[in-house]
């Protein structure tokens, strides 16, 4: 199930005025069950990064490979990538468009050809993945609030039931209680169905708090990638092109700078208060 | 996909034509469309073709952005050429085959209405193509301001113009991204029968229709909150004000017309049939 992109370069309108260098020979590759987070300002090209994985811009030189096969191939099944690697858009709730939820949620697997039955057991599955309200099934999308909008729309992806699960912005526009909900959500059909899930942000707490690995985006080009506490430990690069570490790592550098022996390592407020707490309870005594 | 668009489209760029005031580009356009309209000779398209280039190289806009408006009236040009070579009975006969006869007259008329359709698209297209469409629609209310006489609501007219210009370019936006986020669920909007594909444009029209709403009621209510209400009273920040380069530009603009006219008139300018 991994997604590997070599050398991908894409323009936009290229040959006129609004020619635009989208994306510079980005090479990754998402492994099979990864937690995966991209960050990057608006307009460092994450969002046309993501819209490659799944065939629905074709970059302009590169290649991208899926489980080894590559996706530009003569011939080669883009119905069927689609249905495998599954793309909630930002703002997602723009393209509910049936007249009840449940129909909604059940136009992707319809396009996969099943037959009724099996796309409204898939739509019912998806949509108790996502926490939706069994009551509201036959309500018309158009009248949900905010977050359960977004929750519908969420399933409507899920329930193609893909491999790998690829959110732009997921918490845009909602609530503090909304997005935690939402971002709670998504690392619960992780941890349930080894998903592997690709969380595109510009929140780097948000991201901090729920991936394994961060891929940073500056100006169309790949900046960083790694583990979670390895790409902060780069702060000051990443504060140098409009980015932030989380608050956390601020406070525990600034600590260890006054002369607290705290580890710097910590990405979350609850892992860096236990840091803390452990430093003061052993008194002075360094670990180095 | 759908970025290729380009009617009215605006070119960016810093060039004398750029920054003449809306109101000549468009009296001096019609001027021109008229001029080629009413003329009739061999000399006096070739005054028209100088006069294109000069515009053309003094607005910095490269070639091949305005040739691709031509690609829009390319049937129509074959058709209004073929229509007037061949049905076209006076004048000798060039050239005769079964039923189809091509006459002097029928080569010269389809010929040079060529040329027209030609240089009445180029002549539109660099307008629009140096002009914003705010400055359009500015230049536009303010040469109709003289019909607020006779009760027509330019204000409003214009601001309807340039709500509508505006939205072009977020509704296509739109479009693409609705599309692809149905594409990315599977939808199929290319294979099929007519009933098949007009069916699967419902999952975009649907959205795309909510969204035009909610952006017309967001942008009511903003407008609302700004005390918008009507052009009466209303002034502007950036008045239109002829400065000494417009004035340049009518002159020239009228000595080109009164130059092709005269040509046309008194030195027409055979060779063969033209």
């Amino acid at each position: 199930m991994s997604i590997k992109l070599e050398h991908v370069n894409y323009i936009y309108s290229a040959g006129t005025a609004y020619e635009k260098h989208a994306l510079k020979d980005v090479s990754l590759e998402i492994l099979p069950g990864q937690f995966v987070g991209i960050i990057g300002h608006t307009g460092s090209g994450k969002s046309t990064l993501i819209q490659h994985l799944n065939g629905l811009v074709k970059a302009s030189s590169g290649a991208i490979y899926y489980n080894g096969e590559n996706i530009y191939a003569d011939g080669y099944d883009m119905k069927g990538l689609r249905s495998q690697v599954g793309l909630v858009f930002q703002y997602p709730e723009h393209q509910l468009f049936e007249e009840d939820v449940l129909s909604d949620v059940c136009f992707g697997p319809k396009n996969q050809g099943l037959s009724k039955e099996e796309c409204e057991k898939r739509a019912r599955e998806a949509l108790e993945l996502v926490g939706f309200p069994e009551k509201q099934y036959h309500q018309s999308p158009f009248e949900l609030s905010g977050g359960q909008k977004r929750r519908a729309a969420i399933a409507g992806v899920l329930a193609m039931r893909p491999k790998v699960l690829v959110l732009d912005e997921p918490t845009a526009g909602l609530d503090p209680a909304g997005r935690d909900d939402i971002l709670d959500q998504v690392r619960y059909l992780h941890d349930q169905t080894g998903m592997t899930v690709v969380l595109v942000s510009h929140s780097m707490e948000d991201v901090a708090r729920y991936v394994e690995r961060i891929i940073v985006m500056n100006r169309g080009e790949k900046m960083l990638d790694g583990a979670v506490r390895e790409v902060f430990s780069h702060y000051k690069e990443l504060e140098q092109v409009g980015l932030a570490a989380p608050q956390v790592t601020y406070v525990m550098h600034d600590l260890q700078e006054r002369g607290l022996p705290v580890e710097t390592a910590a990405t979350t407020v609850e892992e860096a208060a236990a840091e803390i707490l452990r430093v003061l309870r052993h008194g002075k005594r360094s670990d180095t | 996909m759908i970025r290729e668009i380009t009617i009215g489209q605006y070119y960016p760029a810093d060039s004398v034509i750029h920054r003449l005031d809306p109101r000549v580009k468009i009296v001096c356009t019609l001027l021109f469309l008229i001029s080629l309209f009413v003329q009739n000779s061999l000399s006096g398209y070739v005054i028209a073709t100088l006069f294109l280039v000069f515009v053309i190289r003094a607005s910095k806009v490269p070639f091949r952005f305005i040739v691709k408006g031509l690609k829009a009236i390319i049937l129509l040009l074959m058709f209004t050429v073929v229509m007037n070579l061949f049905l076209t009975k006076e004048g000798a006969v060039l050239l005769h085959f079964w039923i189809f006869t091509i006459t002097e007259n029928g080569l010269r008329i389809s010929v040079f209405m060529a040329i027209r359709l030609i240089y009445l698209i180029i002549g539109s297209s660099l307008m629009t193509l140096t002009t914003t469409p705010n400055a359009l629609t500015d230049g536009i209310e303010s040469l109709l301001r003289p019909l607020n006489r006779f009760r027509v609501p330019v204000h409003e007219v214009a601001m309807i113009m340039s709500i509508a210009l505006r939205f072009i370019p977020i509704l296509l936006e739109e479009t693409d991204k609705i599309m692809k986020a149905q594409i990315a669920r599977g939808a199929d909007l290319e294979s099929g029968n007519m009933i098949q594909r007009t069916k699967a444009m419902v999952p975009i029209l649907v959205p795309l229709f909510v969204s035009a709403f909610r952006r017309a009621n967001d942008l009511a209510l903003a407008m609302e909150a700004r005390c918008y209400c009507g052009g009466e009273g209303r002034t502007k920040m950036k008045p239109l004000v002829y400065k000494r380069q417009d004035y340049a530009a009518y002159v020239i603009v009228v000595a080109y017309v009164v130059l092709a006219f005269v040509a046309g008139r008194f030195a027409p300018l055979h060779i063969w049939i033209f």
